[in-house]
């Protein structure tokens, strides 16, 4: 019998040891480090700093490399340099140097080169409030660079949800082959909750897929089925030309128009062809809602909070909240608010995710999406949702 | 099996500097020693030194969403400002904790107040203010029995620099004491 | 016999790719490239093993049509995207090739970094003093007075010193030529090449087409003959008058040290690491 106690408190006690308070920022990093990221470069700004600071501890203790920039501007590009030499490379910023870092990420999108970009966010214009939330940044991380370019931006709503994220941004990074944008909320950035560890070891790596044909037949831009093709680096005997100019598959300047359209689509189609694979939405008590709240981030948390204290009031509300902000989940979208009457749009800005809902539904009259919005650096609370709950339902 | 869902928000505040945020995290550790679910958020000014602050612990055996805290079960005030600021976010039976070194008028008369002048006492008793922050907090879980003893003691241990361990556990001794000897006439 | 330059040249260059070049007859650019490429053969270096990175602008054209690893990014930034390849891959010989616009004003605070931080680069600036590529802006080493097309009643900037500006900075090989020294150009890349740490290489070169037209130059052959009359070696320096001196372009190596570079420092730091860890 006592043999048995000891057992037991043993396994208790190694089961407790497993938990651990972790901050957002820190899953952040360690879903880098998880993800085979060994490439940071970084600026110092608040509320991004503590990923900066976390992986100058970590990479060079496995042989990875870390540099602190002058600027953001720099970052970005010395990760996309490293990237071309085989690196999987990560930097991290907030709102003004994500405003720096936009010509550099249609680079990398142009160039189909794989990179992560985590923008945590804070309220803004400008410097704003540097520790205060916002999610101002919803628009421009999808259309912040001049061109006309697609993009991948994921946001979670959880510390461990952020570790998943970072991972799964790092591994789209590579599969599709272009700069992926991680959008944390700066409440997130620093809150700290208490995460599994086991919990943190259940993932996967994508790597980039390497050519196989001899160098003379190598096509930086090659076209395959799903538009994914290999992808060489630098210092591999391919020696392959990578240009900002809009280019051929082969990765030299062009401007004949039809090449030029190839090469577009491509950027599009990538996307597009691959929906499927990365709209990844939550759907919170959605059965048999009739007013859903679409939110995403640190503001979904609110509104769950809002449906569960609505719920036990017997209103019948749901909430829709999406980890892929873009591509937004159009279809998805449309099919799980098509049996509601109201929507909700909560979001801490102006009406971002607003015009995108009402784009989508058009069937629905202006007076059925009713925006709640907050740009004072506070939170959206779950009472301010449940009052807007009540007006409308 | 059903249980009662239960949820505690805690908000420690004061001024930058006065460790808040640190022993929010404390809290929040002793609270994962509970196998509690936590989470513990903060808000600050760009100051390291001075300037409002605060730290937010969710304490509850169910999911937490919404992740700050709106109202109190507990408030501790170390400055007069966040007293006056955050007071009237208390929830009916919320307790306050003050810090009359710095908190000189309270708004509200409660049975649940409890007042001592916690800096005054850690410069005199301990020899630095530096460990008001858990001073304070050991006051706190006392008084609310929130967490064990055991369980403040292991978040202590995993969250201050192991040279501090021993300053701190010193305050946290305190601080169980000036709790339990609180109101009683000498 | 000596081996023909001419072919050497060629037989580096992507001749199925993108010929004709962009620039115009008379540029220093071709010059600047072939003692690149010669530099490059002289030293053996495998191609492989050579990247080449440019920003905006007529010479950061340059990586397109040679057969080494090539990348031609955005304006400016040239020295972080080389940061980012030599730092990877510590071993890749990275040259940047970059103008006086794009080193100097868009990217300055990129090369007074990458200067301070001696990283192994070797930044060949192609000092044309002008916007040539935007149709002849002055840039921040157009001479006091000059015209441009955004200084018609003459420049009234001055001018920086790439040189003092790389030295100040903290790079540790620094050196000056000019578009008509080719084989001293060629030389100075060679050493910069050779040199474990930040080499900055300022070639002086005419832009006859645009600079030389707005402030009466002369063609390509006369500007070609002031580089040659208007300079001197900084080791006559001394022994000539000061009058001979005065108001010349002063062509050498201006600085060169040995100092620790940063990849090898990171090296240290990673492997001290490593120690303290199996410690």
């Amino acid at each position: 019998m006592p043999k048995k106690t000891t057992k037991k408190t043993t396994k208790k006690t190694e089961e407790l040891d497993s938990i651990v308070l972790m901050q957002g920022n820190e899953a952040v990093a360690r879903g880098a480090v998880d993800a085979g990221v060994n490439f940071f470069a970084g600026y110092p700004i608040t509320p991004s700093t503590e990923i900066a600071e976390i992986l100058s501890r970590e990479l060079p203790l496995r042989g990875a490399a870390f540099i602190q920039m002058e600027d953001e501007i720099a970052s970005i590009c010395a990760i996309i340099g490293a990237s071309l030499a085989g690196a999987k490379a990560m930097t991290a910023t907030s709102g003004p140097g994500f405003s720096l870092m936009q010509e550099a990420i249609g680079y990398a999108k142009i160039t189909e080169t794989p990179c992560v970009v985590v923008n945590v966010m804070r309220a803004g214009p400008s410097t704003g409030l540097p520790t205060s939330p916002s999610q101002g940044d919803i628009m421009q991380s999808r259309w912040g660079s001049h061109g006309d370019a697609p993009a991948i931006v994921l946001y979670p709503d959880s510390v461990k949800e952020s570790y998943e994220l970072a991972i799964r941004a790092v591994n789209l990074s590579e599969k599709y082959r272009t700069c992926v944008v991680l959008l944390l909320d700066e409440v997130l950035g620093h809150m700290r909750e208490a995460v599994r560890l086991p919990d943190l070891r259940k993932h996967r790596v994508i790597n980039r897929i390497k050519p196989t044909v001899p160098p003379e037949w190598y096509k930086h831009y090659d076209e395959n089925q799903k538009y994914l093709s290999p992808v060489a680096s630098f210092g591999e005997g391919y020696r392959f030309h990578v240009t900002g100019l809009a280019h051929d598959a082969t990765g030299f300047p062009t401007g004949r128009p039809a090449e030029v359209a190839d090469m577009m689509a491509r950027l599009k189609k990538k996307i597009t062809s691959n929906i499927r694979d990365l709209v990844q939405i939550e759907s919170f008590h959605m059965e048999d809602a009739k007013i859903a709240i679409f939110a995403a981030g640190i503001t979904a948390r609110s509104a769950k909070s809002a449906v569960m204290m609505a719920r036990a009031e017997g209103l019948k509300v749901g909430l829709l909240r999406p980890l892929t902000i873009w591509p937004f989940p159009d279809d998805a979208v449309r099919k799980m608010l098509k049996n509601v009457e109201t929507v909700i749009v909560a979001e801490l800005n102006q009406g971002q995710f607003l015009r995108e809902i009402a784009r989508l539904i058009k069937d629905k009259d202006d007076s059925d999406i009713v925006p709640v919005r907050r740009v004072d650096g506070e939170l959206i609370t779950p009472a301010q949702i449940l009052r807007i709950i009540k007006e409308v339902n | 099996m059903s249980k009662t869902y239960m949820r505690k928000e805690i908000r420690l505040s004061g001024s930058g500097g006065q460790g808040l945020i640190l022993a929010g995290i404390i809290l929040a550790r002793a609270a994962v020693q509970e196998r509690y679910r936590v989470a513990q958020s903060q808000s600050y000014g760009p100051e390291s030194r001075g300037g409002a602050s605060r730290a937010d612990v969710i304490i509850s055996n169910d999911d937490i969403h919404f992740p700050e805290a709106t109202h109190f079960d507990v408030l501790l005030a170390l400055t007069q400002e966040s007293c006056d600021k955050y007071l009237f976010d208390l929830k009916d039976k919320g307790i306050l904790i003050a810090d009359t070194t710095g908190v000189k008028n309270i708004a509200l008369d409660s049975s649940n107040i409890y007042e001592l002048p916690f800096t005054d006492i850690a410069a005199e008793k301990l020899g630095t203010i530096l460990p008001t922050n858990i001073l304070s907090l050991a006051f706190l879980v006392r008084k609310t029995g929130l967490v064990s003893e055991a369980s403040l003691r292991k978040g202590i241990e995993q969250s201050v620099k192991p040279h501090y361990i021993k300053l701190n556990l010193k305050a946290m001794k305190l601080g169980f004491k000036l709790a339990d000897d609180y109101g009683k006439t000498d | 016999m000596k081996n023909q330059p001419q072919k050497t040249v060629h037989s580096y260059l992507r001749h199925n790719k993108k010929f004709p070049h962009v620039w115009c007859a008379g540029c220093s650019n071709g010059i600047v490239l072939g003692a690149l490429i010669r530099a490059v053969d002289e030293l053996g270096l495998g191609r492989d093993d050579v990247a080449m990175v440019s920003g905006i602008g007529c010479s950061s054209r340059m990586p397109v049509y040679v057969d080494f690893n090539t990348l031609h990014t955005i304006h400016g930034r040239a020295i972080p995207f080389a940061t980012g390849v030599k730092l990877h891959k510590p071993h890749l010989n990275v040259i940047v090739v970059t103008g006086d616009g794009d080193c100097t004003a868009i990217g300055g605070n990129h090369f007074i970094h990458a200067c301070r931080r001696n990283l192994d680069l070797t930044i060949v600036v192609v000092n044309n003093n002008i916007y040539g590529m935007t149709g002849g802006q002055f840039s921040p080493t157009t001479p006091t007075g000059d015209i441009a097309t955004t200084s018609p009643h003459g420049n009234i900037d001055p001018v920086f010193d790439i040189c003092d500006l790389a030295i100040g900075a903290g790079a540790t090989f620094v050196a000056r030529s000019t578009a008509f020294h080719s084989l001293e150009s060629e030389e100075f890349i060679k050493r910069g090449l050779e040199h474990k740490g930040m080499s900055v290489i300022e070639i002086v070169s005419a832009c006859p087409v645009i600079y030389g037209r707005l402030n009466k130059k002369g063609g390509a052959p006369e500007m070609m003959k002031q580089m040659r009359d208007n300079s001197i070696p900084v080791k006559a320096l001394d022994k000539l008058p000061p009058e001979k001196t005065k108001g010349k372009l002063v062509r050498g190596i201006l600085k060169h040290v040995e100092k620790d570079e940063y990849t090898l420092r990171y090296q240290r730091l990673v492997d001290s690491l490593k120690q303290e860890e199996s410690k």
